[in-house]
């Protein structure tokens, strides 16, 4: 058993920084407020992030794989206003699966374009980001959208509505949490991401077929995405067409404070989840010490920059980096 | 080689010609005002209407061709606008009358170049991505914005300073002049001085730019510091006019800029751009903009449209790369 030296200790914090970060800011918080801890704030707060988490789940196999996705947001105004729309046309039943068709469809044109056409992910989800959002206009004739019979339908139950004192969202984010987590740690399907995210080159020549796996990336980026949307229209049941706009930055942000690399081939569901709720109990906490909503904003920057730096300076051994 | 050259830098340019062309004869069935699309005083207002966009992007080209990215141009552009504005109804600076106004401009700029320098200073001293760490200042510089006058808008109109930005220069508008001088300056900066030439080498092989004795950080810095510089400027132009600055302006900008750049076939992998192809690109963009609305189309249509083109463009540049390098090849 070796000693621990001042340096393992270092390397612990910095490896293990955001969990350490994560517990220290809790306490802070609950000793500022009490209420912090309360059970219906922590539900609360788990609640109004579940959105941008479950987002963020499926942007984690995009970045594990190697890739970005910066169209999530318009992606999931998209989904949202066509689930809104399809729901008086054609009744819940029928909407929620059309508008998933949709939203797939549209990750699959991205896959198709990064994994199989190679294209740059960044600029490729750029330009999506711009013609989804293109399209949901033209979709809603620049309109909002609304539900005609707000108290008598059942689709409120997904964003409203709670199981066993436990809220749906809170249930729909944990249970997809579990089941993307068991996909990329247990699957071949998971290690083939994690190695074409890591070694493209030599994933290939390993015979993973990494056009096959970066479009299911996509394709599960997508999945996520129709289902925020679903949950942020049954939320409101009613929706501007640029709800989800700029989420796809806090996302990744998100995602980054998990601490995946955004060169691929690293981090886990666990660690998005953890990101994610850094970000809401931080939100949430500055509120209730009395500080505006804004100035979570320069905190998140603080952690992001801090927490990106602490993990590289661990892996090269030195604080500043080597840049002449 | 000369030819690939020309194709690629040329290739914006002919994309410009096709648009003017389509809605030109386009417009003629289509459009319901009895102007024609290729009107002078149309054309003018294009290229003043380019300006807050194409200054920005200029930065953004020179940080590109470094191998990095600047996704916090648009909260700098919002708090530069703050500074800009607000600066103007601080009791010294009343006394001043329009004295005020250049001392007003320096602060805003100073701003924007503060900001940029912090952004340069952290991708040196951390080596953490660019990408990351201007990610993190999005959201950090926006928190600044809001900060300073919560959610309410910051308004002041000086009438000198309206009148200043409406005025007409040998027919082009003072945003005009100011895109255009600041095309040259950084076409100047970039193809005739050592940094230009530095940002270049380093962009294009980073490991080698070291072994030749090129010091990466300053010019790093020096670029975060430029686009900095360029978007508060980009602010100073556009608010000096319009005299009101929202907590949310700016937003998405660094994602337009970044497109115009592409457009205009800067690589993001660095080491390749121009500045002249990067106007090309931002010109592109506002006509397109222009012109579907010139034709009829719904404004929405406009977003659709040139995020397809964006995606059509890297297609097609990845095909003509591929058959260059299987020139090679042979």
């Amino acid at each position: 058993m070796a000693e621990l030296t001042k340096q393992d200790i270092g390397r612990f914090l910095a490896r293990q920084g955001i969990l350490v970060a994560f517990v220290v800011f809790m306490i802070a918080f609950a000793l500022a407020n009490p209420r912090f801890l309360a059970v219906d704030n922590i539900f609360g707060v788990i609640r109004s992030s579940a959105i941008l988490g479950v987002m963020a789940l499926g942007v984690t196999f995009v970045v594990i794989g190697g890739n970005l996705d910066l169209s999530v947001g318009s992606m999931m105004s998209f989904s949202t206003i066509v689930v809104l729309d399809l729901h008086d046309k054609l009744g819940p039943t029928l909407a929620i699966p059309a508008m998933f068709a949709m939203t797939l469809a549209l990750g699959a044109f991205i896959g198709f374009l990064v994994g199989y056409l190679k294209l740059n992910s960044l600029i490729v989800t750029l330009g999506m980001l711009s013609a989804i959002h293109g399209l949901t206009l033209t979709y809603s004739g620049g309109k909002n959208m609304d539900i005609a019979d707000k108290e008598g339908t059942w689709f409120a139950v997904i964003g409203q509505g709670s199981i066993a004192g436990i809220p749906v969202p809170i249930l729909l984010f944990a249970g997809l949490a579990i089941v993307l987590s068991m996909m990329l740690g247990k699957t071949p399907f998971g290690r083939k991401v994690y190695a074409v995210g890591g070694n493209g080159t030599a994933a290939t020549f390993s015979g993973v077929p990494r056009a096959r796996v970066v479009f299911m990336t996509y394709m599960i980026s997508a999945f996520c995405v129709a289902t925020a949307g679903m949950m942020q229209a049954s939320r409101s049941l009613g929706s501007q067409n640029t709800v989800g706009q700029g989420m796809e930055l806090e996302v990744l942000a998100a995602v980054i404070l998990g601490g995946a690399s955004l060169l691929g081939g690293s981090g886990t569901i666990f660690k998005t989840v953890i990101g994610v709720l850094i970000l809401g109990f931080i939100q949430n906490g500055l509120l209730l010490v009395g500080l505006e909503f804004y100035v979570q904003y320069v905190v998140t920057w603080v952690i992001i920059i801090l927490a990106v730096w602490l993990d590289i300076a661990a892996k090269r051994g030195r604080l500043l980096s080597p840049i002449a | 080689m000369n030819k690939e050259i020309l194709l690629k830098q040329g290739g914006i340019w002919a994309f410009i010609l096709v648009e003017l062309i389509f809605f030109t004869v386009a417009g003629n069935f289509l459009s319901t005002s009895d102007k024609s699309f290729m009107d002078f005083d149309n054309m003018l207002l294009l290229l003043k209407q380019s300006a807050p966009i194409g200054i920005i992007a200029l930065g953004m080209t020179i940080v590109m061709i470094n191998g990095n990215i600047d996704l916090s141009v648009g909260a700098t552009f919002a708090l530069s606008a703050i500074v800009l504005l607000d600066s103007m109804t601080w009791p010294f600076m009343k006394e001043m009358g329009d004295w005020s106004i250049p001392l007003a401009w320096a602060f805003a700029l100073a701003t924007g170049t503060v900001l940029g320098a912090i952004n340069g200073l952290i991708v040196w001293k951390t080596g953490v991505d660019a990408f990351i760490v201007t990610l993190g200042s999005m959201l950090g510089f926006r928190g600044l914005v809001f900060m300073y006058n919560g959610e309410q808008p910051t308004s002041h109109l000086n009438w000198t300073l309206v009148d200043f930005a409406e005025a007409q220069f040998l027919g082009l508008h003072t945003a005009t002049w100011f895109l255009l001088g600041a095309a040259l300056l950084l076409w100047l900066l970039m193809t005739k001085t050592v940094h230009g030439r530095n940002a270049y080498a380093i962009g294009n092989n980073r490991e080698a730019a070291v072994n030749a004795g090129i010091r990466v950080g300053p010019h790093f810095l020096i670029n975060f510091m430029l686009i900095g510089f360029l978007a508060s400027l980009s602010a100073v132009v556009f608010y000096s006019e319009s005299g009101s600055v929202n907590p949310n302006d700016g937003m998405l900008y660094e994602l337009w800029a970044i497109t115009a750049v592409v457009l205009g076939g800067t690589k993001l992998t660095g080491g390749y751009g121009s500045i002249v192809s990067t106007l090309g690109g931002v010109i592109a963009i506002q006509l397109l903009r222009k012109g579907l609305g010139h034709i009829g189309a719904d404004t929405e249509t406009v977003n659709l449209v040139i995020g397809l083109i964006l995606i059509a463009v890297l297609f097609l540049d990845k095909q003509l790369n591929r058959k260059g390098k299987e020139e090679l090849k042979v």
